[in-house]
């Protein structure tokens, strides 16, 4: 079921495009990435999808209803059901943990008793329970975005968007509140829209990706389509002399996608024992997809028998042949 | 230091209170929402008009650069139609408030516009109004600077209040006027310094200590 739907979007400022032609739908319980550089017109979209910004031209049908259009007091009501996160949290200093996530609430008019029922229940949610009663500035980044989380999430919004919500967090951090919002769109089956520039994000967040670039889309699809052809070009660590064309004596030089990290040792030696094939490591490299932690490891293999090759398929996620090196290097 | 010259600096501090006070809560009573109205018919804000905005601002500083010395003399038929008296500590505060409050609003305006437009962003995309803004956002954001400014007001107010010994209204610095200065009494001149000291130290203190209590923990601006 769809639950939004962006048709046509076209929005400049003065002589500079920001979106051109912009369409794309995203169904409900969809986690959809958009990606790009600084400038692709990322926040200009984000902008538009929660209706602080109007497009020139085109429609932004949430459940329905055009954003673009929607005169300003109902579009004031409207975007209770859309729950933002952005990247400098955005907290009011003034209010307590409690209090900023009440805030939503009490713009929607909900009665004390309720707010506070439901605030205990997403401080608890995002863990940081113990909190409740502390200022924002008390708080470290991770711990202030999950207050953002808990506020973005405290009017049952139906659409989440998450402005850059990890870019201005360390890595751990950024993978705790990664793992949170996946956490969120699997459980709650919430609809989340997020924007980054970071492959990464995309990867363990979006189920659907759409590159944007000078204010259009260039690409769509799973991450997997979209990273593997971002990846090709810059893929670490080949072997010198590789080539694509298989030439005598050639070595051949297999991607293999395994789940977990001890695997890779044992498959060798089953593969060396059982085969009677030797297989050298050239390089590894862990992603995670979707929260699931996978392993890419480049192998080189001289003359792959059926058998080995079916034997490692069998063993591992994925196998590919990625091209041939010259035997003795 | 004789009996009655500390009865007059206690009735000169009595009145100097009386129109600081009185005149600095009519100051922020008129000056923040004109502040309000500033920030928000400005070249930024969420109902932007820039005519208003523009005549606001003339109007402003057109009563700021009046000296006050100036302003309490031109205004004396004003204050006669709202004091029903153009003398005395009770119609001071009329010019004295109409001095501080184009004189809060600039302060105030800068807190306001020191406020972080992405929580003004937040409240409106969590479908909130422009009142909401003003209310939830603005106000309480911007208190411990507009705290820091209402002190600063204050002070200033102590000055301006000096004056308004031209149209009978007393005070520490007409009592220093008329026996420190014209009579030739230095220790009640030494005295109405003394008791201004310890007046605007205490003043500053108290903002400062409220201010900084409110910001609660987060990051000082200089103000």
């Amino acid at each position: 079921m769809t639950l939004l739907q962006v048709e046509h979007v076209s929005r400049a400022f003065g002589a500079q495009t920001a979106l051109q032609d912009i369409s794309f739908s995203v169904s409900k319980g969809d986690s959809v990435g958009i990606i790009g550089r600084s400038g692709a017109g990322k926040s200009t979209l984000l902008r538009c999808l929660n209706g602080l910004e109007r497009p020139q031209s085109g429609r932004i049908l949430l459940e329905g209803e055009d954003l673009a259009t929607l005169p300003e007091d109902r579009l004031v009501t409207l975007r209770r059901r859309i729950g933002v996160v952005f990247q400098h949290f955005n907290l009011l200093n003034a209010r307590t943990v409690a209090a900023n996530v009440a805030l939503p609430l009490e713009i929607a008019g909900v009665a004390k008793e309720q707010r506070t029922r439901r605030v205990a229940e997403l401080l608890e949610l995002v863990g940081l329970a113990d909190h409740a009663r502390k200022y924002p500035a008390l708080l470290s980044g991770g711990q202030k975005q999950r207050v953002g989380i808990a506020r973005a999430l405290a009017a049952n919004p139906s659409l989440l968007l998450c402005d850059e919500a990890t870019s201005a967090l360390d890595p751990e951090t950024t993978a705790s509140i990664l793992a949170l919002l996946a956490d969120i769109n699997r459980t709650l089956g919430l609809t989340i829209v997020f924007i980054t520039h970071e492959m990464d994000v995309v990867r363990q967040l979006a189920h659907h990706v759409l590159v944007l670039d000078k204010g259009r889309i260039v690409a769509r699809g799973t991450p997997a389509d979209i990273l593997d052809a971002s990846e090709q070009t810059s893929e670490p660590a080949l072997p010198a002399g590789f080539s694509t064309i298989h030439t005598p004596n050639a070595q051949t030089v297999l991607r293999l996608g395994l789940s977990t990290q001890d695997l890779v040792s044992q498959l060798l030696a089953q593969l060396a024992h059982q085969h009677q094939t030797n297989a050298t490591v050239l390089a590894t490299q862990i992603r995670a997809h979707q929260s699931v932690p996978e392993l890419d490891v480049l192998v080189q293999i001289a003359n792959p028998s059926e058998e080995s090759l079916t034997f490692l398929k069998n063993a591992s996620q994925s196998v590919e042949v990625v091209g041939y090196v010259p035997a003795d290097s | 230091m004789s009996r009655l010259i500390l009865e007059l600096l206690l009735q000169a501090t009595g009145q100097t209170l009386e129109m600081v006070l009185a005149s600095g809560l009519i100051a922020v009573a008129g000056g923040l929402p004109l502040a309000v109205l500033m920030v928000l018919t400005g070249p930024s804000g969420l109902c932007r008009m820039p005519l208003l905005a523009r005549i606001l601002g003339l109007m402003i500083d057109a009563v700021r650069a009046v000296p006050f010395i100036i302003l309490l003399v031109l205004l004396i038929p004003v204050t006669r139609l709202i004091a029903g008296t153009a003398l005395g500590t009770t119609a001071a505060i009329v010019p004295l408030s109409i001095a501080a409050i184009p004189y809060f609003a600039r302060i105030a305006e800068v807190s306001l516009r020191e406020v972080d437009p992405g929580l003004i962003d937040a409240v409106r995309a969590m479908g909130g109004t422009r009142w909401m803004v003003v209310r939830y956002v603005l106000l309480p954001e911007s208190l411990p600077s507009l705290i820091s400014g209402f002190t600063v007001t204050l002070v200033t107010l102590v000055g301006a209040s000096a004056m308004a010994g031209v149209i009978g209204a007393g005070g520490l610095g007409d009592l220093a006027i008329r026996y420190g200065y014209q009579r030739f009494n230095t220790p009640v001149m030494l005295g109405v310094v003394a008791v201004l000291i310890v007046l605007v130290t205490g003043l500053q203190g108290v903002g400062n200590l409220l201010s900084r209590r409110l910001r609660h923990g987060a990051a000082t601006h200089a103000a």
